[in-house]
C-alpha cells in the first residue's frame, strides 16, 4: 500500500498505526539484513509514536499521513538516534536535535521506523561508499540500488516501509529511484530547510522524497517543505496543496526533449522506454519540441569541481574535537587532526576532500573553481532559455539500468557518469522528478521530468498523470512481493 | 594534467589528511584522471560570464535583530566529544 492508501486507510479505522508499524518492522527484521537498506531501525521509539499517532486519529485530529510510517536516511540528525551519516567518523554520532525535515514529519504524526544506509556523507552514486557496507538492489541482489540514497530506495523499493527521505546533490534521490522503480522527488533548492542536514556541497543540497507513487511525494513534500529561519538559503514562500493540483490534465503542456540526453552513452533499451513515454505524453495532449541544451554536456566535469570545493570546507568541521571519530594517543594536534580525518574517513570521501583542495589552493582557484563556476552559469542560462519555450523538460534519469555491486568501484569517473542526466537540475537549483517508465532485462529504469524555479506542482501532476496511464510504479520485486 | 607523488602528498597535508604508503599511489592516479577530466572546462569560452556561486537569483540574505535567541545546551553537545573536561573540550598539548 502507498502511504496515501496507508492514510486512508487509517483515517477510516480499518487498521491502526500500531499494526502497520508492527507490520513493516517484521519485514525489516525479515529483509533488512538481507538488503542492508538500514544503518538503524528504531522498534520501541516506532511503536511509542505509533501509539501516540493512534490516540491522534481517535481524537479526529489526525491528518493525511498520521500514523504513516516512514525512513530517514542517516544524513537527517535525529535527536537520541545515532545519525552516522555512513561514514565511520560519525559512528558513534548521536544526535543532539532533529533535523527540520524530521520534526515537520513527526509533527504530521508520521512514525519514523529507522534510520538508511547511504553513501558516505551522500558522496556516490552506488551506495557502495558506506562505512556500514553496500545496499542491495531489491529487484536483483547483484545489482546496486543507485546512490546516494540508495537506502532509501532499497527500503521503499523492497516495501520495507511506504515512504522514504532522500537528499539530492547530483542525483541522489532521482538516480537510486529510477534504479530501484520508484518516484523520485528533487524539490527546487531552498524549498525545503537544509538545517540538521549533514553538509555535503551546500550550493547543491536539497532534501525530498523516495515514493511509490507521485502522489505520495505530493503528500510527503507538503509536508516537510516551507520557510524555516533556521536555514537562511530556505526560501520564505508559500507552499502549495501540491495533492490538490495533481488532477491538472496534460493537454497543452509543452514538453521540451533534451537532445544532449540521447547521446551515445544512452543504453538502447533505457532511451525506447523513455521515447515510449513521450509518445504517451503526446496522445494526453501535451506537445513535444526537441531542444538543445549545448553546455549540459560540461555539468559533470562542473560539479566535480564545485561540488568537492564546497565538501572540503564543509568537512574541515571534522576534526576530532567537538564530534566525530578521534584517533588513539595524538602525539600532537595537527597528528590528531591528520590521523582522525585519515581514519574517520573513507576513500571516496577523502578523494573528493583533496579535489575540493586542489581547486581551491593558491594558483588554481581561477582556472578550475571560478571557470566551473562562470561554466555554472552557462548551464543555468541554457536551462532558463529552454524555459522560455517549454513547461518542462523530459529525458532518461539515468544512462543505464543497474549495474553490478563493484562493477565501477575503481575507476571514479566512470563512477561519476552516472549521473550525466542528473547534474544539471542540481547546479540551476531546479525541481526534478524520476518516475519508473519501464524494464531493461528485469531491471527498472526512469523518465526524468525537470521543471523551472518552484514548478514542483507542474512536475507532480506530469507523474501523476504518467501514474494514471501506466502500472510501472506499481510493480515490486518478486522477492518481496 | 598529470599529479605527482609529491603533489598528492602537499594536497594531503593541506586537508589534514593522513594517507598511508599504500594509498598514495592510488590517490595520484585517481586524483591525475579528475583533474584531466576537469580540465575540459579550459576549453568552454567563459568571457564576460558572471560567475555563478548560488542557484537562486535575487535571493537577499534575511536579517534577524540582533538578540539572544539559543539556549545553552552545552553538556548535551559535549556528549558527543572525544574529550572533555570542565565544560572545556580537550586537546593534545599546543604549547609547550
Amino acid at each position: 500500500m502507498t502511504a496515501a492508501e496507508l492514510g486512508r486507510g487509517l483515517r477510516a479505522g480499518k487498521f491502526t498505526s500500531v499494526e502497520v508499524t508492527k507490520h513493516f518492522l517484521g519485514r525489516i527484521d525479515h529483509s533488512g539484513k538481507q538488503l542492508n537498506a538500514f544503518i538503524t531501525v528504531t522498534p520501541e521509539r516506532a511503536m511509542a509514536d505509533a501509539a501516540r499517532a493512534d490516540a491522534r486519529i481517535a481524537r479526529g485530529e489526525g491528518g493525511l499521513l498520521t500514523g504513516v510510517p516512514l525512513a530517514h536516511k542517516d544524513i537527517f540528525c535525529t535527536e537520541g538516534v545515532l545519525t552516522s551519516c555512513g561514514s565511520r567518523m560519525l559512528s558513534n554520532f548521536v544526535a543532539p536535535y532533529d533535523a527540520t525535515v524530521v520534526e515537520r514529519l513527526a509533527g504530521a504524526g508520521m512514525v519514523m521506523l529507522g534510520k538508511t544506509n547511504m553513501d558516505e556523507f551522500a558522496m556516490g552514486s552506488s551506495n557502495e561508499t558506506s562505512w556500514y557496507g553496500p545496499v542491495r538492489n531489491p529487484w536483483d541482489g547483484t545489482k546496486v540500488p543507485g546512490g546516494s540514497s540508495g537506502g532509501s530506495a532499497a527500503a521503499v523499493a523492497a516495501r520495507l516501509v511506504p515512504v522514504a527521505t532522500g537528499t539530492d546533490t547530483g542525483g541522489s534521490i532521482r538516480q537510486p529511484g529510477a534504479l530501484t522503480g520508484l518516484t523520485g522527488f528533487k524539490p527546487t533548492y531552498g524549498r525545503v530547510s537544509r538545517y540538521g542536514m549533514v553538509a555535503f556541497a551546500s550550493s547543491l543540497d536539497q532534501a525530498g522524497v523516495l515514493a511509490q507513487s507521485a502522489e505520495d511525494a505530493a503528500l510527503v513534500l507538503g509536508a516537510m517543505a516551507g520557510h524555516d529561519a533556521r536555514d537562511s538559503t530556505c526560501v520564505n514562500a508559500p507552499v502549495p496543496d501540491y495533492s490538490a493540483g495533481l488532477g491538472r490534465p496534460m493537454k497543452g503542456l509543452r514538453i521540451g526533449v533534451i537532445g544532449e540526453f540521447f547521446g551515445a552513452g544512452l543504453e538502447e533499451g533505457t532511451g525506447k522506454a523513455v521515447r515510449t513515454a513521450l509518445e504517451a505524453f503526446r496522445a494526453m495532449g501535451a506537445t513535444i519540441a526537441e531542444l538543445s541544451l549545448p553546455n549540459l554536456p560540461l555539468s559533470v566535469p562542473t560539479y566535480y569541481v564545485v561540488a568537492p570545493a564546497e565538501c572540503s570546507s564543509n568537512l574541515s568541521r571534522f576534526d576530532g574535537v567537538r564530534f566525530g571519530h578521534r584517533c588513539a594517543d595524538p602525539r600532537d594536534l595537527r597528528d590528531m587532526y591528520k590521523r582522525s580525518r585519515g581514519e574517520g574517513f573513507g576513500a571516496e570521501v577523502k578523494r573528493r576532500i583533496m579535489t575540493g583542495t586542489y581547486v581551491l589552493s593558491a594558483g588554481y582557484y581561477d582556472a578550475y573553481y571560478l571557470k566551473a563556476q562562470k561554466v555554472r552559469s552557462l548551464i543555468n542560462a541554457d536551462f532558463k532559455r529552454a524555459f522560455g519555450e517549454v513547461d518542462v523538460l523530459m529525458g532518461p534519469t539515468t544512462p543505464t539500468p543497474a549495474f553490478a555491486i563493484g562493477a565501477k568501484t575503481n575507476d571514479p569517473i566512470t563512477m561519476y557518469l552516472n549521473d550525466i542526466y542528473t547534474i544539471g537540475a542540481n547546479l540551476a537549483g531546479l525541481p526534478a522528478v524520476s518516475v519508473p517508465c519501464g524494464f531493461v532485462d528485469g531491471l527498472p529504469v526512469g523518465l526524468q521530468i525537470i521543471g523551472p524555479h518552484f514548478a514542483e506542482e507542474r512536475l507532480l501532476a506530469a507523474a501523476h498523470a504518467w501514474q494514471q496511464v501506466t502500472d510501472w510504479h506499481r510493480r515490486v520485486p518478486p522477492m518481496f512481493a | 594534467m598529470t599529479l605527482t607523488r609529491h603533489d598528492v602528498e602537499g594536497i594531503a597535508e593541506l586537508a589534514r589528511l593522513e594517507i598511508s604508503e599504500a594509498e598514495l599511489p592510488v590517490y595520484v592516479g585517481s586524483l591525475s584522471s579528475i583533474v584531466g577530466f576537469i580540465d575540459q572546462l579550459s576549453a568552454a569560452s567563459t568571457e564576460n560570464v558572471e560567475p555563478m556561486a548560488h542557484p537562486l537569483e535575487n535571493q537577499v540574505q534575511p536579517l534577524r535583530e540582533d538578540q539572544v535567541t539559543e539556549t545553552d545546551h552545552r553538556d548535551r553537545y559535549q556528549g558527543n566529544a572525544p574529550a572533555v573536561e570542565a565544560g572545556l573540550y580537550l586537546v593534545p598539548k599546543v604549547i609547550e
